[in-house]
């Protein structure tokens, strides 16, 4: 059974077309990530889902309820963070707590099992408004008012935006166990490093869903041969793989320069070293490498940028 | 001062109360280079940087930017320096062009050169038909390639960029990078700070800051050495996990 669907889908706003005919499904009990940068539709997706935005065209359910006609039902079957800070700056920790068990009709006491893990870490401080907490027990906070009332689907837009590593690799560790317990979570994220915590994912860009898979598959169906090139001039090698002839793209990616090539080629990799020697470049590396999402979102992007182009 | 050094900070101490915010900092940065100003939240990051911007003192220890000192030459530290962040440079009311006006104006570029190097921009940047737009409609990758060479179109010496790729897509974000690249070699030094890890590769060195003090300085190939890491995420990882403090 599916826990959330969404059937071509679009919204606009005046002139922008936030989300454009998009569909896909999360199953019950996945790890489903929405992966996209600021303004790619991701959270007009979770504000319909979430049934306080109406779309223009489309359907969707969330737990087997329609978005429009059984809101009411939905409203008391997720939880729902949002990518603001929303709980009430001037309550405790407390009394945030208490107060979204108290408008989900349970108490904090009720589904303690649930959100133990994560309160016990900002409990020394349940005392203190929400206000004045660090960004990294905001964010802990709003996880456990999203899950007061044991929630069957927990829709999280960016939960992890502006959290520094640590924090990040925290939190991806805490929807780990959730998801364990049997529930259904859709979390969106910019940073592609997290796409391979979840179990399926959907590429987002421009409001249209580019790819929809495991992230191995969409690793696997990465068309052509990926190298890494590094030398002592590692900017001046990306103006020169990018300026030859033979190179398609190229693209830095930490140390490295992330390259591919025009045509099906089997000698890529002493292609690239000639060149970038004949150029000059010393302490050459290049070597063939297995693509990683970031690597599929970028190819996806320029094939979804041509594609526009020519129409 | 020595000539090559574009930020010199020695024992810089920032304390609210009983609490240290920046904890007796020790760098250079050298002149064109690009420094990654690396921490976790609540690290100090945005405290150091202020005092630097010249916007806070500090409460002990020393500094100069672009030569000047950060206790009695905060308004030349000022006109010295390009800023920009991701939360907020450029006034989304007003267009493309009359931003890079104002801006331009304040910095006290002439009407002239600023009427000529604004079209000049705009047509670098592929912006041309946007240009009486307000920047308010542009895209967020635009809007941040934008704010960048308006952060720098006075031609400052330094210029500080606080997390200025953050929620930008993947291939934007490396075009940001380029011209970072370009910037830093028409010599202007460029001190970034930023929550992606590949991009701390991209920088010539790198420090990171734990609970007030700068634990690591180095370039990335050193660093990564050092901590026997793979990537500068598993540097920054073995080094932040053990700090006490979170922030904003």
């Amino acid at each position: 059974m599916n826990a959330v669907t969404l059937q071509n889908i679009s919204k606009s706003y005046q002139d922008v077309k936030a989300v454009r005919d998009v569909s896909f499904e999360v199953k019950k009990g996945e790890l489903f990530g929405l992966i996209g940068a600021d303004g790619a539709g991701k959270t007009s997706i979770f504000r319909i889902l979430t049934t306080v935005l109406l779309a223009d065209k489309g359907t969707a359910t969330v737990a087997g309820f329609d978005v429009v006609k059984d809101y009411k039902a939905i409203r008391d079957r997720i939880g729902y963070m949002p990518g603001k800070f929303s709980l009430y700056q001037d309550l405790t920790i407390r009394e945030n707590l208490e107060f979204f068990a108290a408008i989900f009709g349970t108490t904090i006491d009720e589904n303690y099992e649930l959100i133990k893990d994560i309160y016990d870490q900002i409990k020394p401080f349940s005392d203190r408004r929400a206000g004045k907490l660090s960004g990294g027990m905001k964010q802990k906070l709003a996880l456990c008012c999203a899950l007061i009332h044991k929630p069957e689907v927990l829709l999280l837009d960016e939960p992890t935006t502006g959290v520094d590593v640590v924090s990040r690799k925290e939190f991806w560790a805490m929807l780990k166990s959730l998801q364990e317990k049997g529930i259904t979570i859709l979390v969106s994220t910019p940073y592609m490093d997290e796409a391979n915590l979840c179990e399926r994912i959907a590429l987002i860009q421009n409001g249209r869903i580019m790819s929809v898979d495991t992230p191995e598959n969409i690793i696997k169906s990465f068309p052509v041969k990926l190298y890494a090139a590094k030398s002592d001039a590692i900017y001046k090698l990306l103006k020169d793989f990018r300026a030859a002839p033979v190179v398609d793209s190229c693209y830095a990616f930490g140390e490295f320069l992330h390259v591919t090539m025009k045509g099906n080629r089997e000698t890529g990799s002493s292609e690239l070293r000639d060149l970038a020697i004949e150029r000059g470049h010393t302490h050459v590396v290049v070597q063939e490498i297995t693509p990683g999402i970031e690597d599929s979102f970028i190819r996806l992007m320029n094939e979804k940028t041509e594609v526009s182009a020519h129409q | 001062m020595e000539d090559n050094k574009a930020i010199v900070c020695k024992d810089l101490t920032k304390q609210f109360g009983d609490f240290y915010a920046v904890n007796k900092i020790s760098f250079e940065v050298l002149k064109g280079e690009i420094f990654g100003f690396l921490g976790a939240n609540g690290a100090g990051k945005t405290t150091a940087m202020r005092i630097l911007c010249g916007l806070s003192f500090p409460s002990s220890g020393t500094a100069t930017v672009a030569g000047f000192d950060v206790y009695k030459q905060q308004e030349k530290i000022k006109k010295s320096i390009g800023y920009m962040s991701q939360k907020f440079s450029l006034y989304e009311n007003l267009t493309v062009l009359e931003n890079i006006e104002f801006y331009g104006g304040v910095y006290g570029v002439s009407r002239k050169e600023i009427k000529t190097r604004s079209e000049e921009l705009v047509q670098t940047l592929g912006l041309e038909s946007e240009a009486k737009k307000l920047v308010g409609a542009l895209p967020l990758g635009w809007k941040q390639k934008l704010a960048f060479s308006v952060a720098i179109f006075h031609k400052p010496q330094i210029v500080f960029l606080d997390e200025p790729t953050g929620g930008v897509d993947p291939v934007t974000r490396r075009q940001f990078w380029d011209m970072i690249y370009e910037a830093a070699a028409t010599g202007i030094t460029i001190f970034v700070t930023t929550h992606y890890m590949d991009e701390a590769e991209y920088c010539n060195r790198i420090s990171v800051m734990v609970d007030g003090k700068v634990e690591a300085l180095d370039s990335p190939a050193n660093l990564k050495k050092e901590f026997n890491a793979d990537s500068m995420d598993e540097v920054f990882y073995q080094l932040a996990r053990g700090a006490k403090r979170s922030g904003d």
